[in-house]
């Protein structure tokens, strides 16, 4: 139990306090790339030697970001680039942004003038993935990545260190899911705000040395007698679900988290990089082609409520909270799908505003309250 | 704003009537009268198609429409017939029932909204009445690119679903870069094929390459000639009031192929001619300021917009489209370069740069108005660092205000008055600054 909770704090303090972690890296002499929101390919990064370190914003008082983006861009996006305008990601090498959403495509132009100490790689996922031709275009994209990235190193990323790191990335990716499951059995031990400091923590650790904590902790769940959770079950679906306060309203209403499709959790981790079948740039193009039910990933049938009442299903979840980042498009135009699924499925399903910067919770909170009793 | 994202909705005027209509005494200029025939033939010919049980369609407004024109396809324009929603002021319905029932986002494109919103009533879903009596007909299949904006990616995917239809899609991956790569060309180049394929099983149609060379330089002739109309402009003072240049977007948009739209725009280009010969033009008063338009057109005021400029004697020569759509290209993996470059797409910062102080200097402007509109993140998501760095390069002052391209309850007349009453102001400063040398 020592081991246990001494873990949950650790991952809990590398999200209170990603700065530390940086510092920690850099002071060991390692280069670091930051990684933007979401599915940037941080194998590449892993495999040329430096540690990918995830940018998803925070909460901070926007004000340098106010001469660069109109209100109505995302918050995530604000405050990253506010972080980024005020020098808070001082020591990254480099940046590397996924052009997923219109927001995104002018974030690399932001980035490039307004943060130009820090250089910026852009990369663009092909959107028509049943074309076999992406994958070409894809590989391509990736080369460029690297390219941009042995500048920084002065080295070649070789393909050995390449299959290696998809190795490491697939295994983490497989701890996660079985985090995920062994959670389930300890509610009382894994709340809201531990289930996502677990998962969030992931952003700031180099993967092997996240996936040997993670390991340990869920030795040590499993150490544990089972417990009989008495509250409700929902899962969560979005972009992220935060700040931690927000996870708090869930545990005051005795409301547990059994499986998640977040963009910054399990969205991540639930698709494989497959070992064969090609070279590591090949296989990770087909990784993006392989991924499912996610707003930044072109897929037509509109797939994702059926896939969260699936979740639902399997997790003995009796409802849906739809964790909407404000003014996020991708997700926006997902939503009246996924509640008309919903509720076809007769699954209720909340939809509550995320926005980092959110001082006062108390309408949430009512509502969250009475999405309680109705599940 | 972004050029070419421009074009495509700005098109709209043309059926509207609401747009910078002449006045009423005024007669029609010819060229407008055969652009009115040209968008009714559009939706009459759709209309007849389906009747004839052939397959009707709905497309991007940039996609590489010489594709459906070469297989004689009949396409209609979403973000066209939206435009034209919002411009004769009847978007409220549909984005009332878009964000009320069909649980929509009010952040979301107006475009969008409206168009979902007319969708579902096509769809037996809704019960908006149809001002326009439904003469968007109900597509059985999506024509998409992406080179304006990733929205309509979304968009047209929950089209799909909605009305259980295929999309044929053209993605064209946004260029961070000032050229497109070889690997976006062979994979835009791969789906086209792939694309002329399907479209052809699915419709049955066959496919001519006589007929798209000769479809392609239509287009191309097209393209030469809007050009030619932007760039007339130039002259001082301006031959057109700018803002009805607007109104002839959809010969572009929605027509681009089509040898109706040459005539079109030849007769708009003798009509200018005709102006420049006679030393007039159909700017009301005295031009005494020339500016540029950032922006799509805020079609629920448009007529606020003209009344405010002419009070100043204001008059738009410029909107950074005026390059959009040469878009140049000899064959297929050029087609795939230029569309892939197009709009939105090619818009990196400096690119964005580049083509409006080209642009400024080339038609004079002494000021820029930019539109912030709250439907589109795509082109308002970088400008603040544009405008600062064309403002020191140039000198060239600039107003913003905020609006919409459709979506009436953005916008503020007193703001758009003040907004313009400042720029006037350094403008005027200007202009005496150079007169005293
Ligand atoms: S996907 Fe949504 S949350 Fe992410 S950058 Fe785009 S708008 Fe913001
Ligand atoms: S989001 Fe902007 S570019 Fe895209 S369709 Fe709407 S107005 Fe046009």
């Amino acid at each position: 139990m020592a081991n246990l909770n001494s873990n949950i704090a650790l991952l809990k303090s590398a999200c209170e306090n990603p700065r530390a972690r940086l510092d920690y890296y850099l002071s060991q002499g390692k280069k670091v790339i930051g990684c933007f929101p979401v599915y940037t390919p941080e194998e590449l990064v892993h495999a040329s030697g430096m540690i990918p370190f995830g940018l998803w914003g925070g909460k901070t008082e926007l004000k340098l970001v106010k001469s660069y983006l109109p209100a109505f861009a995302c918050p995530i996006m604000q405050s990253t680039l506010e972080l980024g305008l005020r020098g808070t990601y001082q020591g990254l090498s480099a940046v590397i942004i996924p052009a997923l959403c219109d927001t995104f495509r002018c974030m690399t132009q932001n980035w490039r003038f307004g943060v130009s100490s820090i250089p910026m790689i852009p990369i663009v996922y092909p959107q028509n993935r049943k074309s076999p031709a992406s994958v070409d275009y894809l590989i391509s994209e990736y080369e460029n990545v690297l390219s941009m990235l042995s500048t920084i190193t002065g080295m070649m990323m070789n393909e050995k260190a390449l299959g290696q790191s998809i190795v490491i990335y697939n295994e983490h990716n497989a701890v996660m899911r079985e985090f995920a499951q062994v959670a389930n059995d300890h509610l009382d031990v894994v709340t809201p705000h531990v289930r996502h400091a677990v998962m969030k923590s992931a952003l700031f650790y180099e993967k092997s040395e996240h996936t040997a904590i993670v390991r340990e902790i869920i030795e040590a769940l499993k150490a544990l007698p089972v417990y009989k959770f008495s509250g409700k079950k929902v899962v969560l679906t979005g972009i992220t679900c935060e700040p931690d306060a927000l996870l708090d309203i869930f545990t005051e209403n005795n409301i547990a988290i059994v499986a998640d499709d977040l963009a910054q959790e399990m969205r991540q981790f639930r698709t494989d990089t497959p070992l064969k079948g090609g070279g590591g740039l090949k296989r990770l193009a087909l990784q993006w082609n392989a991924r499912y039910g996610c707003s930044l990933a072109h897929e037509l049938g509109k797939p994702r409520g059926k896939m969260l009442a699936d979740m639902c299903k399997e997790n003995d979840a009796t409802g849906v909270v739809a964790c909407l980042m404000k003014f996020c498009d991708p997700e926006e135009y997902d939503l009246p799908h996924i509640v008309a699924d919903l509720r076809d499925a007769d699954l209720p399903c909340l939809t509550i505003e995320i926005d980092q910067q959110n001082t006062s919770y108390e309408q949430i909170r009512t509502r969250i309250q009475t999405f309680c009793e109705m599940i | 704003m972004s050029e070419n994202a421009t074009l495509k909705e700005n098109t709209a005027a043309t059926d509207t009537a609401a747009a910078p209509a002449p006045k009423p005494k005024r007669p029609k200029p010819k060229s407008m009268i055969m652009l009115g025939e040209q968008t009714n033939a559009l939706f009459e010919n759709a209309r007849i198609a389906k009747e004839n049980g052939e397959k009707v369609g709905w497309s991007a407004s940039i996609f590489p429409q010489e594709i459906a024109e070469t297989l004689g396809l009949n396409i209609l324009y979403p973000e066209n017939h939206s435009a034209g929603i919002a411009a004769r002021h009847q978007a409220d319905p549909f984005l009332q029932e878009c964000e009320g029932p069909l649980g929509y986002s009010n952040d979301l494109c107006a475009y969008a909204k409206v168009n979902l919103a007319y969708a579902s009533v096509l769809n037996g879903e809704s019960n908006v009445e149809l001002p326009d009596g439904g003469k968007m007909i109900k597509p059985d299949f999506l024509l998409l690119t992406n080179n304006i904006c990733n929205q309509l990616t979304k968009w047209y995917e929950n089209l799909a679903k909605q009305m259980d239809i295929p999309v044929f899609f053209i993605d064209t991956c946004y260029n961070a870069y000032d050229y497109v790569t070889e690997t976006r060309v062979r994979y835009v180049r791969a789906q086209i094929d792939k694309l002329i394929e399907d479209l052809c099983a699915f419709t049955g149609k066959t496919w001519d390459e006589e007929r798209f060379k000769k479809i392609m330089e239509i287009s191309q002739r097209n393209s030469y000639l809007w050009e030619r109309a932007n760039n007339l402009l130039d002259r001082k003072p301006s031959p057109l009031s700018g803002f009805e240049l607007f109104n002839y977007m959809s010969a572009m948009v929605c027509n681009r192929g089509k040898e109706s739209s040459t005539a079109v725009l030849q007769q708009l280009n003798d009509e200018i001619e005709q102006h420049i010969k006679n030393g007039t033009s159909t700017f009301p008063v005295e031009e005494q300021f020339r500016v540029s338009w950032d922006g799509i057109a805020c079609w629920p005021y448009l007529g606020h917009n003209l009344r405010t400029l002419k009070k100043h004697g204001i008059n738009m020569v410029a909107s950074s489209y005026g390059k959009a759509w040469a878009i140049e290209y000899e064959d297929l993996d050029g087609m795939a370069r230029a569309y892939c470059f197009a709009s939105t797409n090619g818009d990196n910062a400096t690119t964005m740069i580049a083509r409006r102080i080209e642009a400024l200097e080339k038609f004079g402007c002494e000021g820029t108005i930019y539109h912030v509109n709250r439907s589109c993140k795509v082109m308002d998501c970088q400008m603040m660092e544009v405008q600062r760095q064309i403002s020191a390069r140039t000198g060239i002052p600039f107003t913003s205000f905020d609006g919409d391209q459709a979506d009436y309850r953005n916008y503020s007349e007193a703001q758009f008055e003040t907004r313009i009453q400042g720029l006037v102001e350094v403008m005027r400063q200007n202009k005496e600054a150079i007169s005293n040398g």
